[in-house]
């Protein structure tokens, strides 16, 4: 039948050659190639030791930010949990006391916050959906782990370290 | 038959044999290794110093893993089979010249355990009995593919020994002798018998690829049509066994190659060596030059089974018979009318 497109490629079954069916030429040749890939440089990188440089918009771990005086941003609102479309999100709220003004920007805060890492499908909508700009996912990759429990992340994982001890 | 000889011999057998365990376990290594650098990778690089602690570790687990040994397996033989494979790929370092001999105070110490004017028959002895192991493993397994596997090998094994046999017999017209001592002291220097049998070593070396189970002709264990090949039953340290086996088996033939074709112990400039070294060191000098020989066949044995695609099993068969076998008629044709003209005149 006619090609509509074009691009059919009829093939011609020769036999093979008196020189093809030695194999000789054809195996030196391929020797050569696959030599010539011991003198080339290797593309492994060694993961843990050495870790692959990151495009500018990519998205690892979340981290829960602080504000300029170190007071957690988050204030609980809900909206990361209602947005997050894999649900990995939870939270419970609570009333800042007022000897905690300076751990809390606002008078209301997450007393518990986890995110399941197995669940996350580090789409970024909930770094999208916080308009206090308090979820970021500008962290590394989510390390593996045995059991499942662990990967459910809470706020000791998840909260940037306070100002004065940043790295 | 003195204690100092046996002592003497004993000495030598531990060593090579302790040497060529060492040598089938890094070779696994190198294998990964060798693998790793033609495809751009790096290959095992976590136990120790650029991973060269990755043969113990893998001896290890090999030796604690469960053993599983089939309910319908013929047990007796199901053991035997790896044994067997191992023994047959050790003894054939026995008569193996691993150098010159070597004089140690007023004592001459031959650096080979036992010369025997037959060497290369019982080299081909032990070869042929190499498949054996894996015969009966294949069988004693009661599985369908590693009785598939088993098959194979022995049909393989039997087409190729025909033509590595033919390939030898043109050597040994010129050679005049079976034992691979004089065969290698006639190579003295730079006059290496590959090149005088070019067509003769091609065979030889394909064929030895064919005898020891390697790819392009690792039909018997090729795991896309037969799982494992006759070791699909096979766990722990007997597993172990058949790759051990397969790895002692790749040195013993790159020892036979070097020994037989590229002049054993023999390099050029060795008659200057030996007054620079002194009859002590200079014969472990040509040692280490042998070993640098078969060090360089493995390197090959693995940079050919990382390039060239495995055989279907009719093309393995069309060429061990219609090609290898003719060609090594051929060789010996040329060979015996080339030494017949050059005795009359």
């Amino acid at each position: 039948m006619e090609s509509l497109s074009n691009k059919k490629k009829v093939l011609e079954q020769k036999p093979l050659s008196f020189m093809e069916r030695m194999y000789l030429p054809a195996i030196a040749k391929g020797m050569g190639i696959t030599i010539s890939h011991l003198f080339k440089k290797e593309a492994t990188v060694r993961y843990p030791e050495v870790e692959r440089e990151f495009s500018a918009n990519f998205r690892g771990m979340h981290s829960l930010k602080r504000d300029e005086n170190g007071k957690e941003r988050c204030t609980a609102c809900g909206l990361c949990a209602l947005s997050c479309p894999a649900e990995a999100i939870t939270m419970i709220a609570a009333e800042r006391k007022p000897e905690e003004k300076d751990l809390y920007r606002e008078e209301k805060y997450a007393a518990t916050y986890e995110i399941n890492m197995l669940r996350c499908i580090f789409c970024g909508l909930c770094e999208e959906a916080c308009p206090k700009e308090a979820i970021y996912l500008d962290g590394p990759i989510v390390p593996a782990d045995y059991l499942r429990k662990d990967f459910i992340y809470g706020k000791d994982k998840l909260v940037e370290a306070p100002l004065g001890m940043k790295k | 038959m003195d204690i100092a000889f046996i002592i003497e011999k004993f000495i030598l057998v531990a060593v090579i044999f302790g040497i060529s365990l060492v040598i089938a376990m890094y070779s696994t290594y190198a294998e990964r290794k060798v693998a790793a650098y033609l495809q751009d990778r790096l290959g095992p690089d976590r136990a120790g110093p650029f991973g060269i602690l990755q043969p113990l570790a893998d001896g290890v687990k090999m030796f604690m893993k469960e053993e599983i040994i089939p309910t319908t397996s013929n047990k007796w033989l199901f053991i035997v089979g790896p044994g067997l494979a191992l023994l047959c790929a050790c003894i054939g370092t026995a008569v193996i010249p691993w150098g010159s001999p070597m004089v140690i105070g007023d004592k001459v110490v031959p650096l080979q355990v036992s010369d025997i004017n037959v060497g290369v028959l019982y080299i081909f002895g032990v070869v042929s009995l190499g498949v054996y192991g894996v015969m009966i493993g294949g069988w004693a397994s009661n599985n369908k593919y590693s009785l598939l596997s088993a098959i194979r090998a022995a049909s393989q094994n039997i087409s190729y020994e025909i033509a590595m046999g033919l390939s030898i017999i043109a050597l040994l017209l010129m050679t005049n002798t079976l034992s691979l001592k004089t065969i290698v002291e006639q190579q003295h220097g730079w006059h290496w018998n590959v090149l005088y049998q070019p067509l003769g070593f091609l065979i030889f070396m394909v064929c030895s690829f064919a005898e020891t189970n390697r790819a392009p002709f690792d039909l018997p264990e090729c795991e896309t049509e037969l799982i494992g090949g006759y070791h699909t039953e096979y766990s722990s340290m007997k597993l172990g066994f058949y790759l051990f086996a397969e790895y002692i088996n790749m040195f013993v033939s790159s020892a036979v190659m070097a020994t037989l074709y590229f002049g054993g112990y023999n390099y050029p400039g060795m008659d200057y060596m030996a007054t620079l070294l002194g009859p002590t060191w200079a014969p472990l000098f040509g040692t280490a030059i042998l070993f640098a020989k078969i060090f360089f066949f493995i390197f090959f044995f693995m940079w050919v089974r990382w390039t060239i695609p495995r055989f279907r099993y009719d093309q393995l068969m069309n060429l061990g018979w219609k090609g290898l076998i003719p060609l090594a008629i051929a060789n010996i044709i040329i060979t015996g009318v080339v030494i017949a003209i050059i005795e009359k005149f």
